[in-house]
């Protein structure tokens, strides 16, 4: 990671060659007096500060995803960019959507509160009869401060929070966390404390593919579907709290390695559950794909074409039933996946189908890799005690959760204190192509459209 | 079709038996009487409202109709609107974005209903506590009966939690 201060020309020019060489923005955020991107370049990060009280130049014709990004900055802390001048965090302005007009169009608002078991957010549908013209989202409600919140804690604590960011992914957060504080410390990690945390984000990984696709199935019509993944994933979740002491694997991950271990007996039960886990998918993958009712569903609905999502700048796994192959445990594979060689799934189609197909190859592949990572854990020590970063040290973690890549800037305060912490979803990317997914397909399939993505408000709203 | 029932087959059943209610998680008594919580224990109607979790406590409460805890099997089911619910199942630091979505959604209930908080930011606020965006614990923004911590609280402890809720209060000479 490289990092550095620019003006405002230079804050353009280095987006600017950014894009051309293929590159993307991974995070734009604001601070005192201040705004921050990092910008994705190959397999380097560069993280830019321009120093600023007002206004800065626009970044969203370069990367859409930014237009966002820009606007919750404005929200904190008054550094604006962008013509889109609405609120995004602040919600005590009355919000103009953009209204589709002619014959026959109506509008249904969503939201915030959903009919289902759902996080807050809203959506306003333009439709005519039944098929959608336009969707527009408006998030920002469950933002809590978390920013800010950062700021009150020491740099030991702050990681129960970045787990806490979107609880779904806390080994991602904590994870890239970690890996922000130990780059700002220059510690490296012992080698049984990366491998046991890649066995945690793999698991991760799984719990949250099988209950999304007990969801795709439930909302595809086929609620057997759900009745067996949901006992699969309670399976899961048990072995997860036996075994590392909680079932969603909730600080686990520490900076200076993980507050877990694992002995041989735990090692076999693992080798055990994934092998049972890989028969009942097989069937239950054989299930869904001949199932004639399920794929009239998903097929071709909700198609994110590749050239929109490259356009979007998508990341994650929408990226990849969308024709990109992007991972950030395959390029640039963060340690120890250089050593694991992990497959990477990727699909053309861009349709709900797609990302169910891409869930199912990627829990295969994740208990392929649970089982290289249970059949050769390092011996060695599994936490070491960080020296404490120096005031103004900074790091940035880098994690492929299981939606998609997670960034942590972290910036060190004085006395061992958070100065200044950022943790970024993928859903930030992702949110903005579930508006062009939607377009053209019938409102009663958004619900189905919408759990393909399954993104994540909590980790955008902070 | 026969892959499909044969897995039904093979799977069987494997619901477990619910936790007896607690009356540690009960916070307030004596707002309905007994024999109203009798009759909504029986068949209840739940309207979850996510007023700023971090989502880990919408993953359990999901949990509680798999198949291991069946919830829907004790006659208490999720429903898609405040209108025809008996209970509020709310997670999360109240944000101040949600805080009116939140008073309408219990304005809305018919009268009697029953709030029930879910996870440690439900009950106190947890790690994000109070600030600019945050009111904090749920009973800062409206009445609450009973409250599961936890972070996030178990699918069976969800569902003493709920169950505790809509049960006679066990004593009522504490009241």
């Amino acid at each position: 990671m490289k990092r550095l201060t620019v003006d405002a020309a230079g804050w353009r020019s280095a987006a600017v060659e950014t894009a051309r060489e293929g590159g993307r923005l991974g995070a734009l955020w604001g601070s005192e007096r201040a705004v921050h991107a990092l910008l994705v370049q190959h397999a380097e990060l560069l993280w830019l500060t321009l120093q600023t009280a007002d206004s800065y130049p626009d970044l969203s014709d370069l990367f859409p995803a930014a237009a966002r990004m820009q606007r919750a900055a404005a929200d904190l802390y008054g550094v604006r960019a962008g013509a889109d001048t609405r609120g995004w965090l602040r919600h005590d302005a009355p919000y103009p959507f953009v209204r589709v007009e002619g014959e026959g169009v109506h509008e249904i608002p969503v939201g915030p509160v959903h009919a289902g078991i759902i996080e807050p957010g809203h959506f306003r549908f333009s439709v005519v009869g039944e098929r959608v013209l336009r969707l527009e989202e408006r998030l920002g409600y469950k933002h809590k401060g978390i920013e800010k919140r950062f700021e009150e804690m020491s740099l030991e604590e702050g990681v129960r929070l970045a787990g806490r960011v979107s609880g779904d992914s806390t080994v991602a957060f904590a994870w890239a966390y970690s890996m922000a504080l130990e780059q700002a410390c220059g510690a490296p990690v012992p080698p049984r404390a990366l491998w046991l945390r890649a066995l945690l984000l793999e698991r991760e990984r799984v719990a949250n593919h099988l209950g999304d696709l007990g969801s795709l199935g439930n909302d595809g019509g086929l609620a057997f579907g759900l009745a067996q993944f949901s006992r699969l994933k309670e399976d899961w979740l048990r072995t997860s709290a036996r075994l590392f002491g909680h079932r969603y694997l909730m600080d686990r991950v520490v900076p200076g390695g993980v507050d877990c271990d694992l002995l041989r007996t735990g090692i076999d039960e693992l080798l055990g559950e994934a092998d049972a886990l890989e028969a009942e998918l097989r069937s239950m993958r054989a299930i869904y794909y001949d199932h004639p009712g399920l794929q009239d569903r998903c097929i071709n609905c909700g198609v994110l074409a590749p050239r929109t999502a490259a356009a979007l700048g998508v990341v994650g796994l929408a990226a990849r039933a969308s024709g990109i192959a992007m991972d950030a445990r395959v390029f640039p594979g963060f340690a120890p996946y250089g050593e694991l060689q992990p497959k990477l799934a990727c699909h053309r189609n861009g349709d709900v189908a797609s990302r169910i197909v891409v869930r199912f190859e990627e829990l295969f592949e994740s208990l392929g890799l649970a089982r290289r990572i249970l059949g050769g854990l390092p011996a060695a020590e599994t936490k070491i005690l960080l020296p404490q970063a120096a005031q103004g040290s900074c790091g940035v973690g880098w994690i492929e959760g299981w939606r998609g890549e997670v960034f942590v800037a972290l910036e060190a305060g004085a006395g061992g204190r958070v100065g200044r912490c950022h943790p970024h979803d993928p859903s930030w990317q992702n949110w903005p192509a579930l508006e062009h997914a939607v377009i053209g397909n019938i409102v009663p399939d958004f619900p189905l459209i919408n759990k393909s993505f399954n993104l994540s408000y909590a980790g955008v709203d902070l | 079709m026969h892959k499909i029932l044969l897995k039904i087959a093979q799977v069987g059943i494997c619901t477990e038996k619910p936790r007896a209610p607690d009356e540690a998680l009960r916070v307030a008594s004596g707002r309905l009487n007994d024999e109203v919580l009798q009759l909504l224990g029986r068949a209840l109607a739940i309207r979850h409202v996510d007023a700023g979790s971090c989502n880990g406590c919408e993953l359990e409460i999901h949990g509680v109709n798999n198949p291991y805890y069946n919830l829907e099997g004790l006659g208490i089911k999720f429903v898609a609107g405040p209108r025809h619910a008996d209970m509020l199942l709310v997670t999360g630091p109240v944000t101040v974005n949600m805080e009116e979505a939140l008073r309408r959604t219990y304005d809305a209930m018919p009268e009697p209903k029953v709030v029930v908080a879910i996870g440690d930011c439900g009950c106190t606020g947890g790690i994000f506590g109070e600030n600019y965006a945050s009111c904090g614990r749920v009973s800062n923004v409206i009445p609450v009966d009973a409250q599961v911590p936890g972070c996030p609280p178990e699918p069976a402890a969800i569902i003493q939690g709920i169950l505790t809720a809509v049960s006679a209060v066990k004593d009522r000479g504490q009241d």
